[in-house]
């Protein structure tokens, strides 16, 4: 049901917040909308969403914004400063353009961060709730593994993964992956516990919902959204270890311009031209940065503790 | 928690006066998980070195060997026993600390680590330090005047402590505080010139020099360390301020705190007594969680500065394919890791009553 006669603002607003929601749609739209109301009234989160949207803007537009072939070497203008003309942000050792470079990097690191969650949150969510939900021997050896990889040193066993595997973007996403499920499995598995006694899920079970069902169609949906707000502010850190991974040469291989290898790559000349090695760490900054406040906003409308 | 009922559970829901079984109890059960964990890693690393692209066997003998010759390497390596048997040959190895020989230095990988590990202490060490002298005060006043100026402070340093690469960082102070300000040394542990001019005896250069009485070195020393101690510090101020934060939010919403208050106790009392103490326990696992990832996050952190720690060894093995030393110090720094986590869990276990 649409609200009644003229669309005003004012009826959108009553038709969103009415107490009594005539349809499913209509209770979800307001539920969404309340916590867009609770998630905007911090400037904060906003500005943290307002950079990540731009940046995802500017990925995806790639050879549209960029004002340079970002491989292109031209060296007779090398190391021009930033504020140049043509060059905004300056160029490397080689000539190259390094705002183009950045706009093209952050494909790199966008993929790669989203590789890993992509990866790692159904595998976290999937031990995490087959642990909770069944219980028993299977709990107890599924949260064992968990207990004793989350013991584990993550910088270091991703960069041992790393150097086994070989430099690259699939091996660094596995490498990351390898050591960010746990976390993801505990919370999976704490949720569960939690939602498995609520009241909803014993009537689905007099219904006759098979175990399965409960598990996938129920417990698993339920769970996805602190697993999301985890994940959100896990990007974060997913970005700084890429850029890690990238800064000792065990990311993207050159000359693809990733954000942590171009931080390395401007090391040897920092002292001559710091633009180099400073600008594409202040991206890594801001993109890290942007993650966390977002996060920080997730949490604050979707944990119960932490919101109302 | 739904963990089944087994002998261990009946024996733990004794009575008090069975006190010192349970406390053997809990601690056979702490030895038990660091055990399996370390076989965890064991394992991890195992599997790591037998699974990597490049061929062991090629690695000593180089690609133009003959097939006999490569056999009977291989038969050396005991590469031709089942996995088990040879994760039990590995295990063992490690446990005697044989971690193999680096292909770099041609040194027992573990002579290396002896000789680099404690760079990374000093350092790490000195970080902790700065960390709870700044961090825990900060975190304090933060709880205290929550929402205040100072709150805003903590709350900006650690959001950018979570979110400041620390290679980064180290570039940027090495180019503020070492070539524009002068204010620190270069990168490195010592000038040159003060190379072996104090005997190591306790692997810290500061400690060292101190105990020689030469002034001269520990402050050249100092001027090292200064810069890659503090950014590693700002990262754990960041996290222990937050922390202690959250924690003194927590007690002084709590009555005895009022109850303190109605007596009339003087606030400074009140907030560093009374509720500081509160938080000490949880505030010492903190502390050494944050130690811990110090230790592992100084393996960046040691490129920037050339410092000849376990982080650049570890880095200079892994560009240089040597994957003995490569393992040889994940197992290291991991089991450093996972000793001093469980130990966390145990002291937090022993002096929280809550938790027993």
């Amino acid at each position: 049901m649409l609200p009644s006669s003229e669309a005003t603002p004012q009826n959108w607003r009553a038709w969103l917040l009415t107490d009594t929601p005539a349809s499913r749609r209509q209770a979800a739209l307001g539920r969404a909308y309340r916590r867009w109301r609770r998630f905007a009234a911090n400037p904060l989160s906003l500005f943290g969403l307002a950079i990540l949207l731009l940046l995802i803007l500017f990925a995806a537009a790639g050879p549209l914004v960029a004002p340079h072939d970002p491989l292109r070497q031209v060296l007779a203008d090398r190391l021009l400063p930033p504020g140049s003309a043509s060059h905004w942000l300056g160029t490397d050792q080689l000539g190259r353009d390094i705002l183009s470079r950045l706009i093209y990097g952050s494909r790199i690191t966008l993929s790669i961060a989203i590789l890993v969650v992509v990866v790692v949150v159904p595998i976290g969510l999937l031990i995490g709730t087959t642990a909770g939900f069944f219980g028993g021997w299977l709990d107890n050896l599924l949260m064992r593994i968990t207990d004793i990889a989350l013991a584990f040193p993550k910088i270091v066993l991703a960069l041992a993964f790393a150097a086994a595997l070989g430099p690259g973007v699939i091996n660094a996403v596995i490498a990351i992956s390898i050591t960010a499920w746990p976390a993801y499995a505990r919370l999976a598995r704490a949720e569960t516990l939690r939602l498995v006694e609520a009241d909803y899920i014993h009537v689905a079970r007099l219904q006759g919902a098979s175990r399965r069902r409960i598990l996938l169609r129920y417990i698993v949906p339920l769970c996805s959204s602190s697993v999301i707000v985890r994940a959100t502010l896990d990007m974060a850190g997913i970005i700084l270890t890429v850029a890690g991974l990238g800064f000792l040469g065990l990311g993207a291989q050159p000359p693809s311009p990733e954000w942590g290898f171009m931080v390395a790559s401007g090391r040897n000349v920092l002292l001559d031209a710091w633009w180099v090695a400073t600008i594409p760490g202040c991206a890594i900054l801001a993109v890290s940065l942007a993650f966390n406040l977002l996060g920080d906003g997730l949490r604050d409308v979707f944990d119960p503790r932490h919101g109302d | 928690m739904s963990t089944p009922v087994t002998a261990l559970d009946r024996l733990r829901a004794l009575p008090a006066r069975n006190a010192g079984l349970r406390a053997a109890l809990f601690a056979l059960r702490w030895l038990i998980t660091l055990a399996v964990t370390f076989v965890g890693l064991l394992a991890v690393t195992f599997v790591i070195g037998r699974k990597v692209p490049i061929d062991p066997v090629l690695a000593v003998l180089g690609d133009r060997a003959s097939a006999s010759a490569y056999a009977a390497t291989r038969a050396a390596l005991g590469l031709d026993k089942p996995l088990a048997v040879q994760f039990w040959i590995y295990a063992r190895d490690v446990l005697h600390g044989n971690l193999g020989t680096s292909l770099l230095t041609s040194n027992p990988v573990l002579t290396d680590i002896q000789r680099v590990f404690p760079a990374t202490l000093e350092l790490a060490t000195l970080s902790t330090v700065i960390g709870v002298l700044i961090g825990v005060p900060l975190g304090v006043l933060a709880a205290v005047r929550h929402n205040r100026l100072i709150d805003h402070v903590a709350r900006f340093i650690g959001l950018v402590g979570s979110s400041v690469p620390v290679f980064w960082l180290g570039l940027m102070g090495l180019l503020l505080f070492y070539a524009k300000l002068h204010w620190v040394s270069g990168p490195g542990r010592l000038d040159p010139v003060f190379d072996g001019m104090v005997d190591t005896r306790t692997g810290s250069l500061l400690i060292d020099a101190l105990a020689a009485g030469e002034w001269d070195v520990f402050f050249n020393a100092l001027s090292h360390i200064a810069l890659p101690a503090a950014i590693l510090g700002y990262y754990s101020v960041a996290y222990l301020s937050r922390m202690t934060r959250s924690f003194m939010l927590d007690q002084l919403s709590q009555e005895y705190i009022t109850t303190a208050r109605a007596k009339g106790l003087p606030e400074r009392r009140v907030v560093w007594v009374h509720a500081l103490r509160n938080v000490m326990v949880p505030l010492l696992t903190v502390i050494a969680l944050s130690y811990s990832f110090l230790l592992e996050g100084s393996v960046l952190t040691e490129i920037v500065f050339a410092w000849p720690g376990i982080g650049s060894y570890l880095t200079g093995a892994l560009l240089n394919a040597d994957m003995n030393a490569v393992l040889g110090s994940t197992l290291v720094i991991g089991a450093t890791f996972i000793a001093l986590n469980l130990l966390t869990d145990a002291l937090y276990r022993v002096f929280d009553p809550r938790a027993r």
